[in-house]
């Protein structure tokens, strides 16, 4: 099974939209039937026979009754799918938030994802965590999207459909997901030349779960005296211009919090799994793994390369 | 190769279609009012939205005089062609000479107000959103009537060598069709900038 | 000078020097020979376009592929889309409708030739601007830089901030200029079908194709213009310091998508209703009726001239517009299937009760009735915005599009082919190369375009230059990859059977289709002047008057 399915939703807007969709789609599938069988039928019974006798069939210049059928008919099933779908808009656009929702702002950046919980004082990237959504008792999480550059689209088909981030144009969107687990998607508007590796990962958690995972994000950097040789170069050799280490100098806002990088299971926004031999090659050049990101080689020598990685690993 | 052709039944008595001139020169104004349309709808859209720099109620004075100039032109120039019409060349020459002296004056009033708001309120086009839109939009209507002065002096030349007569009314007439058009765009670009966006 | 429009070995012009012969393609002005010329320029970039997609189907066979760099591929797909809708469908458009307008309502020319060749050249230009961006963008080394913005070039996308460099350039002014050559063809065509028709043609008795490109070209007017205007704000921005798309001067990057859109939208109706002209030409004369519900299908198409200006922004559902707003473009996007699916309908009574010949052209021509159906109903589930804000910038959206060029305006484009080449060479071309071009392509198409819905609806996003394992998308994007192979050999044989047909095909007269309007009433090809004497009519089919002399349409019409 597909785990970017549209027609397997697991929160609300997902929902709402797949209900809806199903009756479009009966209503298109009938209406396909009705027209073919009728293409079929002339093309079958009124093709030229070998026998004809060369005279032109009676000619039929119009019918203003069989006109108005389908003209009327047609009309009917507009008004019928527009209603429909007036009120669907309705409901997904215009919800009410209960008090328990969870506040994020999601910010598209060429090619990866900022978050930031401003309630719960929470910085990460690209792997956004949320409670799981209880219908008797909804804790959805409502996400402002934001753009630092181009547009970009924010889509996890399972929980919503998409949304666009504009620059100087706020959004926002909101999902409650049912059920725990991974749910996948991608950017969804060209942004630039990695726009097909700009990843989604939502996880959906239980309320225990990630609210522990929320405490956690919320230290700062445990350093090691082992790496420390690690954080003296990426202290001091441009990487702090664009990343940010809770509780260290680094505070750069261009490229990925990394307060919490050993938290995640993927890096550049999905494109490669965190494991040590990714995260040392991104490091040492991620043109091999994503040419076009906005981060450049900074060309390390091998050893700086293994302290900045170890240093790294112990961001969790 | 020989044509076949349909033989005439019953040929109309009285077959007359609008004149190709006209109807092109129409079709181009309409093409033409949709892009100012969309430069309008810019300015509107952007009005009051400037971050910075000089707004419009600081810095613009409605160029009432020049406006008069340009909208009179749409009188001299029916009665050039009115006179054309007529056959009296002299008369022609006189009110379309008016018409080009009136649409320079114009443009002579835009290039002075782009002079004082460069040089002395420093707005460019590049200052903010108001700049942005307010030359695009007043500069786009100011081409065309450089357009149409360029054209309406050929045909001054034309006539003052004794090349225009009675037989090139309809054109003269498709020519200032577009004049009165871009007065027309005046009408709406001055009360857009001058009126509603102050 | 010989009074043939088309010179072919046997012929007397064929003793005349090659250079004299090109010089008279060159500076011609007649109708004949540009529509001709718009429709090889076509189809050269069609084949270009079609390169295009190939290269991005195979690069999409499987994941994480790497036939192409992401930068390349990226390039593809803006060349492609654009090329294909302003260098091959608005030519393709323009040449046709060139080409048979002045015959078929009895003129001997356009409007204004001069300004009809002027056109040309200019439109022709913009596709060689657009192509000399590969070479010239960044200067002459290295392989040079061809735009990477996408066919429709988002704003902030498009600043001199993030498209550093003159290959968005080279987008902006290559369908600037074209599109100025667009403007002047609309101009050309409205005075043509107002000004120019022969005696006793009123309005209402003129070709349905006349009317389809009379709305055409009204819409061409309105719509080029905003597309313009957009380009003229953005070269601003790139070069004047202007803020028009500057986000960070409080500037809108959604304003670009309205204007384009405001284009964007009417320019696929500009495409599609020259198809639904050729379609009413084509469906009659092979049922062997009139068509049915002409005062109707007049209607239908104005309607849908005039909705199609009010639905653009169901192209931006997911930018966050109100809810209202959103409510608004539903309901005119769903309001314009209704003049469409009476259209349909219509062509379907026509066969009704007639004795319908399986020539290539209705081949063709029963193909877009299905497909053009089945575009429809996936553009129905697309006006639904809440089911658009999944199904948008998908693979859906991809399929649905092409199955409305492809599946519809190509399918009636080859129809068109085969039914006007006897008129446009003299020669007939091969029904048995039509039928292989006919199921070839037929087959390829079904097999890329239906199985290019599913990644859509499993979650893939489109204008990606590879994807995931793991989602469910690779076994469907290989079988769309396949179809190309199909797609591909189809155009081969189109191709060879056009040149083919030139040089051995059977000689078609003037009127091979036993048909109706007044291009039949002269030689094929036709002489320069069109018509010995310029006609008189007084039905909507004037041969069949004259052929039925004891039971005329003027009596029942």
């Amino acid at each position: 099974m597909s785990p970017t399915n549209i027609f397997a939703p697991a929160s609300t807007p997902a929902d709402s939209i797949f209900g809806l969709s199903l009756f479009v789609l009966a209503v298109s599938a009938a209406i396909f039937v009705l027209v073919v069988t009728l293409l079929a039928y002339c093309v079958i019974k009124f093709r030229k026979r070998p026998d004809d006798d060369g005279r032109e069939p009676p000619q039929v210049y119009g019918s203003n009754q069989v006109e108005l059928a389908w003209t009327v008919i047609p009309v009917l099933i507009v008004v019928a799918l527009f209603m429909a779908t007036a009120r669907v808009i309705a409901t997904v656009q215009n919800p009410a938030q209960p008090s328990s929702t969870i506040e994020v702002i999601a910010i598209g950046h060429q090619f990866w994802w900022e978050y930031r919980y401003p309630g719960l004082k929470v910085v990460t990237a690209n792997e956004l965590h949320v409670p799981v959504s209880d219908p008797a008792h909804p804790t959805p999480t409502h996400i402002e999207l934001l753009s630092a550059d181009t547009d970009h689209s924010f889509w996890v088909p399972r929980l919503a459909g998409k949304t666009d981030l504009i620059p100087n144009h706020p959004n926002s969107t909101w999902i409650d997901p049912h059920e725990t687990g991974l749910y996948l998607g991608q950017c969804a508007q060209y942004c630039g030349t990695q726009h097909a590796k700009m990843l989604l990962r939502v996880y959906v958690q239980s309320q225990e779960d990630f609210d522990r995972w929320i405490q956690q994000q919320r230290q700062p950097a445990q350093p090691s005296t082992v790496v420390a040789e690690g954080q003296h170069i990426f202290e001091t050799t441009a990487c702090i211009n664009c990343h940010a280490v809770a509780g260290t100098v680094a505070d750069g806002r261009f490229g990925p919090d990394l307060t919490h990088l050993m938290s995640r299971d993927t890096i550049a926004a999905g494109a490669a799994p965190n494991d040590h031999e990714h995260l040392r090659r991104w490091i040492e050049n991620p043109e091999t793994i994503k040419p076009g990101s906005l981060m450049p080689a900074m060309q390390l020598n091998d050893r700086d390369i293994d302290r900045v990685t170890a240093y790294l690993e112990t961001l969790r | 190769m020989s044509a076949t052709s349909i033989s005439m039944t019953v040929p109309e008595p009285n077959w007359t279609l609008p004149a190709r001139g006209t109807v092109a020169m129409f079709c181009l104004i309409a093409a033409e009012a949709a892009i100012f349309t969309i430069f309008v709808v810019a300015y509107l859209f952007y009005a009051g939205k400037s971050l910075t720099g000089p707004q419009p109620k600081d810095v613009l004075e409605a160029p009432i005089f020049y406006s008069i100039c340009l909208l009179s032109s749409s009188l001299t120039i029916h009665m050039a062609v009115v006179a054309l019409r007529k056959g009296s060349i002299r008369n022609f020459g006189m009110w379309w000479g008016a018409t080009i002296v009136l649409g320079a004056a114009f443009l002579y009033g835009t290039a002075s107000e782009w002079h004082k708001l460069i040089y002395r309120e420093g707005l460019t086009i590049s200052t903010n959103l108001f700049g942005t839109t307010y030359y695009s939009l007043v500069g786009l209507h100011g081409s065309h009537v450089v357009i149409g002065l360029v054209a309406m002096t050929t045909v001054m030349a034309f006539a003052l060598l004794g090349k225009v007569s009675e037989e090139h009314a309809e054109r003269v007439d498709v020519l200032s069709l577009y004049w009165h058009f871009v007065d027309a765009v005046w009408v709406v670009v001055f009360t857009v900038v001058y009126i509603i966006g102050r | 000078m010989s009074t043939d429009s088309i010179a072919w070995p046997g012929s007397e012009s064929h003793s005349r020097a090659f250079v004299d012969q090109l010089h008279e393609w060159i500076a011609t002005v007649d109708h004949k020979r540009l529509g001709i010329m718009y429709i090889v320029y076509a189809l050269v970039f069609l084949v270009i376009g079609g390169v295009e997609a190939m290269v991005m189907r195979i690069q999409l066979i499987r994941p994480h592929n790497d036939f192409v760099s992401p930068q390349v591929f990226n390039r593809m797909f803006t060349l492609h889309g654009t090329t294909m809708i302003f260098f091959v469908a608005m030519p393709i458009v323009f040449g046709f409708g060139n080409y048979l307008l002045p015959l078929m309502i009895g003129a001997r020319d356009m409007a204004f030739p001069r300004l009809n060749a002027f056109s040309f050249w200019l439109s022709a230009f913009g596709g060689f601007l657009l192509y000399f961006s590969v070479l010239g963008a960044n200067g002459l080394y290295g392989a040079g830089n061809a735009p990477d913005v996408g066919w429709f070039a988002y704003a902030p996308l498009t600043s001199l901030a993030f498209s550093p460099g003159h290959s968005t350039d080279y987008w902006t002014l290559s369908l600037l200029v074209s599109g100025f050559g667009s403007i002047g063809t609309a101009i050309n065509i409205v005075a043509t079908i107002l000004c120019m028709r022969c005696p006793g043609m009123t309005l209402g008795k003129m070709p349905l194709l006349a009317w389809m490109n009379l709305v055409m070209g009204g819409m061409v007017l309105l719509a080029v213009s905003p597309l313009t205007a957009a380009q003229i704000m953005l070269m601003i921005d790139r070069y004047l310091g202007g803020h028009f798309f500057d986000t960070q001067a409080g500037g809108s990057a959604v304003i670009w998508m309205h204007f384009f859109w405001i284009f964007g939208h009417p320019e696929v109706y500009i495409l599609i209703i020259p198809a639904f002209a050729f379609i009413s030409e084509i469906i009659p004369v092979f049922s062997r009726k009139a068509m049915f519900g002409y005062p109707i299908m007049v209607a239908a198409t104005i309607s849908i001239g005039f909705l199609a200006m009010s639905v653009w922004a169901h192209h931006m559902f997911t930018v966050g517009m109100s809810s209202n707003a959103n409510t608004f473009f539903v309901l005119s996007t769903m309001a314009i299937s209704v003049p469409t699916g009476i259209k349909i309908f219509n062509w379907l009574a026509t066969m009704w009760g007639g004795k319908i010949l399986f020539k290539t052209p209705m081949l063709f021509a029963i193909g877009f009735l299905f497909q053009f159906l089945i575009a429809g109903l996936t553009g129905i589930m697309l006006a639904s915005a809440p089911f658009d804000w999944q199904l948008g910038n998908s693979y859906f959206v991809v399929a649905h599009f092409h199955y409305v060029i492809v599946g519809g305006i190509l399918f009636a484009l080859f129809g068109a082919f085969y039914y006007w080449y006897p008129k446009m060479s003299g020669k007939m071309c091969s029904e048995t190369l039509g039928r292989w071009h006919f199921w070839l392509f037929l087959i390829g198409f079904h097999l890329t375009f239906d199985f290019m819905h599913i990644p859509g609806l499993l979650g893939m996003p489109r204008r990606i230059y590879t994807y995931e394992p793991g989602r469910g998308w690779d076994s469907w994007n290989l079988i769309v990859t396949v179809g190309v192979v199909f797609q591909s050999l189809g155009v081969l044989v189109f191709v060879y059977n056009l040149l083919w047909s030139y040089f051995r095909g059977e000689i078609a007269g003037s009127d091979p289709w036993d048909a109706w309007t007044l291009e039949w009433s002269t030689s094929s090809p036709p002489p320069a002047y069109n018509f010995v004497a310029i006609p008189a009519v007084l039905s909507r089919r004037p041969l069949w008057d004259l052929k039925h002399p004891d039971d005329p349409d003027w009596k029942y019409e």
